[in-house]
C-alpha cells in the first residue's frame, strides 16, 4: 500500500493534518472551546462552496472563511461561546448556504461528500504542499504565542492583570484554529472536524495532567489515529473518515474507563 | 527602604471605573507588614480599589504610592490574586503546571521555565502545603486545596505585598476559617503586608491588623475597634447603621437588617 502514490500523498496529508489539529486541538480543548473547532468546519463548508460557486479554489474560500470566522468568535468572546442557540442557527445557515451554493454550481453530490466528509486519497501533490506550507505556518505561530496562550487559558483573571490582552490571544488563537480546521477538512471532512481536533486532546488530557505529556500524547494520538485510519480504509475498503471517527472514539472511550 | 515607611499610601486619589467615580479622595497609609481586610458592600469598590494598587485602574486625581514607588511601576513587588471568574472544575492540567504557567509569565514564545523560575515553582508549591497534590489535576482537587494554587501563584517572584480578591467567596466555612489561619502564617513568615478582600468581617476578626471599609465612594482606615462602629459606618454607609457585638462576633445591622447577610443575597 506504500507503492502507490495516492497512497504516499494520503499518508503525508493525514501525518500533517494529525499534528496541526492535535497540537490547535490541546490548547482548544484545555480553554473548554471545542465547540468553536466543531463550529468553524460548518462555517468553513459555507467558504468552500461560496468558493467552488466563483471559480475559486475551495480551499482558499475554506479558509479565508475558518480563519476570519475563528477571529470573529475571538473578537466576541465568551459572551458568544454561551449563546448556543445562535452559535447552532449560525452553523445550520452555514451548512444550508454551502448545499445552496453547491445546487447552483452542478449539484454535484461527490463534491459535497468529499467536503462533508473529507477525500484523504484524492490529495495531490499541489494539495499537499499547500498543506504542509500553512501547517508549518500554523505551528510556528502557535509555538510563538503558546506562552502567552497557556497562561491566558488557564489563569485568565492574573495574565490580563500582567498585561496580556485576553481578546487577542483570542482572535489569535481562533484564527490558527481555522487553518488548522481548514487542514483538518482535507482528511476528515468538514462534518468530523471534532475527531482529529478534540477527540485525540481530550484522551490525552485525561491520560496525562502535565503539560508536556498531555501536549505530546495529543499530537501522538492523533496522528497514529489519522495514520492507521489510512491504513485501514486501504485494507477494508471502507471510508477513512469512519476509521478516524471510530478510533478517536475509542481512545477517548477507553480513556474515560480508566 | 526606610523602616517604617507606609507600604501603601493614597494620597487624595480619586478611582473611576467605567466612567464613575467609585471612590473620592482616599487618603491614607498602609504601615509594612499589615494584615488589612477590605470590607464593605457589593459594588463600593473593592476590586477597583486592588487594582489601582497594580496600576491597572489609574487615579483621576492624586497619587497611589506602593513602597515608596508609583503604583504600577513596580509590579514584581506585588503578588495578585484576582477572583476566578470560571470555576477551574474543568482543568485538567496538574496543579504543578497550572502554577508554572503563571511563573512562565506573558511573553512570546514557548512556555519553558528558566531554572530559577523552575526553583521558585517549587518554593512557593512548598510554601503553600501543595506539593503533595500539585502533581493532580487541578479539576480533582478541592476547593481548598485549589485557593492554594492560586495563592501558590500570587507567591511567584517573592513579591513585598499580597492583594487577595475576596479569597474566602468559594469556601464553606470550615475552609474559610483553615484558609485565614494559613494566609496569616505565611504573611507572618515572609513578613509581607496584606490587603484581603472580604464579604464578611467575622471569619477575619482572629487575624485583622487593620480594616479598611469602603461605602459610598468613602473609605476608612482604622482598627476593627475605631472602624466597625455605628457613627463611622453610618457616614460610609449614608445611613443609620447599628453595630452590635455578640459573644465575641459583630454584627453590622442596618434598619433591622444584617448588612453583610444582605450582601450575600445580592450575590
Amino acid at each position: 500500500m506504500f507503492t502507490y502514490d495516492f497512497m504516499q500523498n494520503a499518508f503525508a496529508a493525514a501525518l500533517i493534518v494529525a499534528v496541526v489539529s492535535g497540537a490547535a486541538g490541546y490548547f482548544l480543548v484545555l480553554r473548554g472551546q471545542s465547540f468553536a473547532g466543531h463550529a468553524l468546519g460548518h462555517v468553513g463548508f459555507a467558504g468552500a462552496t461560496g468558493a467552488i460557486l466563483l471559480g475559486a479554489s475551495p480551499f482558499w474560500g475554506l479558509i479565508a472563511v475558518t480563519t476570519l470566522g475563528g477571529a470573529l468568535m475571538g473578537f466576541a468572546g465568551e459572551n458568544l461561546a454561551e449563546r448556543d442557540v445562535a452559535i447552532g442557527m449560525v452553523l445550520s445557515l452555514a451548512l444550508g448556504l454551502g448545499l445552496l451554493f453547491l445546487n447552483f454550481f452542478t449539484g454535484s453530490s461527490i463534491q459535497a461528500t468529499s467536503l462533508l466528509f473529507g477525500n484523504v486519497l484524492g490529495v495531490d501533490a499541489a494539495t499537499l504542499w499547500r498543506m504542509a506550507w500553512a501547517g508549518v505556518l500554523t505551528l510556528a505561530a502557535l509555538a510563538a504565542m503558546s506562552r502567552k496562550l497557556l497562561f491566558a487559558s488557564v489563569r485568565p483573571e492574573l495574565a490580563e492583570a500582567k498585561g496580556i490582552d485576553l481578546r487577542l490571544i483570542s482572535m489569535l488563537f481562533l484564527a490558527l484554529v481555522g487553518v488548522a480546521v481548514a487542514e483538518a477538512v482535507q482528511v476528515v471532512g468538514v462534518l468530523l472536524v471534532f475527531t482529529l481536533m478534540v477527540g485525540p486532546a481530550a484522551t490525552a488530557q485525561r491520560l496525562s495532567p502535565t503539560l508536556v505529556g498531555g501536549f505530546c500524547l495529543t499530537v501522538g494520538l492523533a496522528a497514529g489515529q489519522a495514520l492507521a485510519g489510512v491504513a485501514l480504509a486501504y485494507l477494508t475498503d471502507w471510508p477513512t473518515s469512519f476509521w478516524i471517527s471510530a478510533l478517536s472514539a475509542g481512545c477517548y472511550l477507553a480513556a474515560q474507563a480508566k | 527602604m526606610m523602616a517604617g515607611e507606609a507600604a501603601l499610601r493614597f494620597s487624595g486619589a480619586d478611582l473611576s471605573l467605567g466612567g464613575r467615580v467609585v471612590l473620592r479622595d482616599l487618603d491614607f497609609a498602609i504601615p509594612q507588614g499589615a494584615f488589612v481586610g477590605v470590607l464593605g458592600p457589593n459594588g463600593a469598590g473593592k476590586t477597583t480599589l486592588l487594582r489601582s494598587v497594580l496600576g491597572l485602574v489609574k487615579p483621576q486625581a492624586g497619587s497611589i504610592e506602593v513602597l515608596g514607588y508609583q503604583a504600577g511601576d513596580r509590579r514584581a513587588l506585588i503578588g495578585y490574586m484576582p477572583q476566578t471568574r470560571a470555576p477551574l472544575s474543568d482543568l485538567k492540567l496538574s496543579g504543578h503546571d497550572f502554577v508554572a504557567a503563571a511563573a512562565c509569565g506573558g511573553g512570546w514564545g514557548l512556555p519553558v521555565l528558566s531554572r530559577l523560575q523552575r526553583g521558585d515553582v517549587e518554593r512557593v508549591l512548598d510554601m503553600v502545603d501543595a506539593a503533595a497534590y500539585a502533581h493532580r489535576p487541578v479539576a480533582t482537587l478541592s476547593g481548598g486545596e485549589r485557593q492554594r494554587l492560586l495563592l501558590a501563584q500570587a507567591l511567584l517572584g517573592s513579591p513585598n505585598m499580597l492583594l487577595l480578591d475576596e479569597p474566602l467567596s468559594s469556601l464553606d466555612p470550615h475552609h474559610q476559617a483553615a484558609t485565614i489561619g494559613f494566609l496569616r502564617d505565611v504573611q507572618q513568615r515572609l513578613g509581607i503586608t496584606v490587603l484581603f478582600s472580604a464579604h464578611e468581617l467575622n471569619p477575619l476578626l482572629p487575624v485583622l491588623d487593620q480594616v479598611l471599609y469602603l461605602g459610598s465612594g468613602h473609605a476608612a482606615l482604622g482598627s476593627v475597634e475605631e472602624v466597625i462602629t455605628a457613627p463611622v459606618l453610618s457616614r460610609l454607609y449614608g445611613a443609620p447603621i447599628e453595630v452590635l457585638h455578640v459573644q465575641g462576633r459583630i454584627f453590622v445591622m442596618a434598619g433591622g437588617h444584617e448588612v453583610e447577610r444582605d450582601a450575600h443575597v445580592h450575590l
